[in-house]
């Protein structure tokens, strides 16, 4: 990655550049629901946040996690089990988003101090470990069954049985969760992880100590996996083993690489794109798993930076 | 619980050891001399037993000359990813082999689906062990079925002559000088390109023999090699990645680890190697045979 000089004319030209995502962003948020089934749209949102917060950790922080559904799915879990027991929605999701945050703390001590593949794999196997954990103990997770028909509770007016008023209010909790994100990365603590990426030993010869870095965003983008995987649960209603499969650590690669690694708006490109994909193919009988494998070859080939990070190359020029 | 269950538990052991200790070879050998990550292993050990039971239905092919040809087509159709997609991502970061090979990985597993639906009208097929090794046999102590011994003898034999090549030979010489300083290997007139190349054939052909030799045991399905392929990670970080040595004793040893602690306490089955992988990082973050990283 060059790092360009950061002149003031540069500087307030990337903030329009910003500005212009931002808003662009914003307004198909906004309509989304009546172009499409709100339930699939409430799946952009989370899918989105979950990319949003994977590319915390792969693009800002140089580590691919190969195991993020251990928090998305943990706390899909958490949530759904506490929606069951007659708990408010806020109460459910944030109870979610602690838990997965929990799970990370002792999966985050053990893999940041690995570098490349080996903290791919590492992470790989914590979240296999959650996934049997999410087989066996049915009590808690329905094993094979899943969680389903758990309530919904209104909450302060708002009656989530429609799914529209369920899409708005996922979109305001969406853009506490982007708004985090976004704020981590452009603050110094985001800077300084950046340098950590680029060069270990440089960061660390300037005071900075990497693998503390690392450990904390680690934890922001677990904590933001978790958000968003209460989101899903919300969204859905059915919570099931594929939560905290492999293929769905793997998923949130495939949409991140496709919106764009470090851009931050890219990955939820991404995550809308590859789901109106699958969408697609399913409604039309086509086999998701040869496309989307395709897809996926394509885009590490041929088109690593991904639909924002291309678009933006093209304005550098 | 009585002696005879336990060994009973420890001979399975072995034999799903040996599937883990097949395959996490190929991946020490391939990630030991290329820096790919594969994660299509598991998909090519499928498509290993894929291939044994279609060469079955299309020209009545038994078991035994499946056993030479599906290696050798799988390693064929992993030289040809080698060649045409993998030594692209030569030079950029090796998570990028990685999350090739993952989409590989699902592209193949719905591929073979499609095609067994189609073609065979079914899911998942049994497959018939040769009638020389069907039936048991009794070892005094314990009575055992005569595949699965025979894939345990096999499984360790491939180990000892992989290991010897490449430890102990010219071949193996050239191709650890290939990996260690290609320039240099290069300057000598070793084509070090087709070595690599080869390499990844050889590594991706042991999981097609893995393959075939799980047919007769698990039955062919599109997805045999998916939740295999995790654990086989799981051994060659609890190994020490691109270790050989560590890859083949680990394999074995998480094996026979894992239906012992199944048969005390069954829910533990499948998270033990998971488990014993935490605690290995713990004390050793590069595993039990690995050098430290950056001593490479």
């Amino acid at each position: 990655m060059t790092v360009l000089p950061r002149t003031a004319a540069r500087t307030s030209r990337e903030r329009n550049v910003r500005a212009a995502w931002l808003i662009g962003l914003g307004i198909i948020l906004l309509v989304l629901p009546r172009l499409i089934y709100p339930v699939l749209a409430l799946d952009i949102l989370a899918w989105g946040l979950f990319a949003v917060a994977f590319d915390l950790l792969f693009g800002f922080s140089g580590l691919l996690s190969f195991g993020h559904a251990a928090f998305w799915g943990t706390s899909a879990y958490v949530t759904a089990f506490l929606l069951s027991h007659g708990q408010s929605v806020p109460v459910a999701m944030l109870g979610g988003t602690g838990a997965a945050l929990l799970v990370a703390v002792p999966v985050a001590f053990l893999s940041v101090r690995s570098v490349g593949i080996y903290f791919s794999m590492i992470t790989l196997a914590f979240a296999q470990m959650l996934s049997f954990l999410a087989l066996q103990w049915t009590d808690v997770t329905g094993g094979e069954n899943g969680l389903q028909g758990f309530a919904r509770p209104g909450f302060l007016g708002l009656d989530f049985s429609d799914s529209v008023t369920r899409y708005y209010f996922a979109l305001a909790v969406f853009a506490v969760g982007f708004y985090v994100a976004y704020r981590t990365v452009r603050s110094p603590f985001g800077q300084a992880l950046q340098a950590v990426r680029d060069n270990e030993q440089r960061a660390q010869s300037i005071g900075y100590n990497p693998t503390r870095f690392k450990f904390t965003a680690f934890l922001i983008s677990a904590g933001l996996a978790g958000l968003a995987g209460s989101l899903f649960t919300f969204g859905h209603g059915v919570v099931s083993l594929e939560v905290v499969n492999w293929r769905t650590s793997g998923e949130v690669v495939m949409m991140t690489l496709l919106g764009g690694t470090t851009t931050l708006f890219g990955p939820v490109i991404g995550a809308g794109l590859v789901l109106l994909l699958r969408d697609v193919l399913t409604t039309a009988n086509l086999p998701v798993g040869i496309v989307t494998g395709l897809v996926f070859v394509l885009v590490v080939l041929f088109f690593r930076r991904g639909v924002v990070g291309t678009i933006q190359g093209w304005r550098r020029k | 619980m009585n002696t005879q269950l336990l060994l009973i538990q420890v001979f399975n052991g072995l034999v799903n050891g040996a599937f883990y200790a097949l395959l996490s070879l190929g991946l020490a050998v391939i990630f030991g001399m290329l820096r790919i990550v594969n994660f299509m292993h598991g998909a090519l050990y499928m498509l290993g037993a894929f291939t044994a039971f279609a060469l079955g239905q299309a020209f009545g092919l038994g078991f035994w000359p499946s056993l030479i040809l599906a290696p050798l087509i799988v390693g064929l159709i992993g030289v040809v990813l080698e060649w045409s997609l993998l030594s692209r991502l030569y030079g950029l970061e090796p998570s990028y082999n990685l999350l090739l090979t993952f989409g590989l990985t699902l592209l193949t597993q719905d591929l073979v689906k499609q095609v067994m639906l189609s073609q065979y009208a079914v899911s998942s097929a049994p497959y018939t062990p040769p009638a020389a090794l069907s039936g048991v046999v009794n070892l005094g102590f314990v009575v055992f079925p005569k595949y699965r011994l025979f894939v345990i003898g096999l499984a360790l034999v491939v180990c000892l002559v992989t290991w010897l090549v490449i430890e102990k030979t010219r071949v193996g010489a050239i191709i650890r000088a290939s990996t260690e300083n290609p320039n240099v290997t290069r300057a000598f007139g070793i084509d070090v390109g087709k070595w690599v190349t080869g390499v990844f054939g050889v590594g991706v052909g042991l999981a097609g023999l893995a393959g075939v030799l799980a047919a007769p045991i698990y039955s062919v399905e599109p997805y045999m090699g998916a939740e295999l392929i995790i654990t086989t990670f799981a051994v060659v970080v609890i190994g020490g990645m691109g270790s050989i040595l560590g890859s083949v004793v680990t394999g074995f040893a998480v094996g026979v680890l894992a239906a012992v602690g199944a048969a005390l306490y069954p829910p533990i089955a499948n998270t033990l190697v998971f488990i014993l992988m935490a605690l290995v990082l713990l004390v050793r973050p590069s595993g039990l045979f690995g050098l430290p990283e950056g001593a490479r």
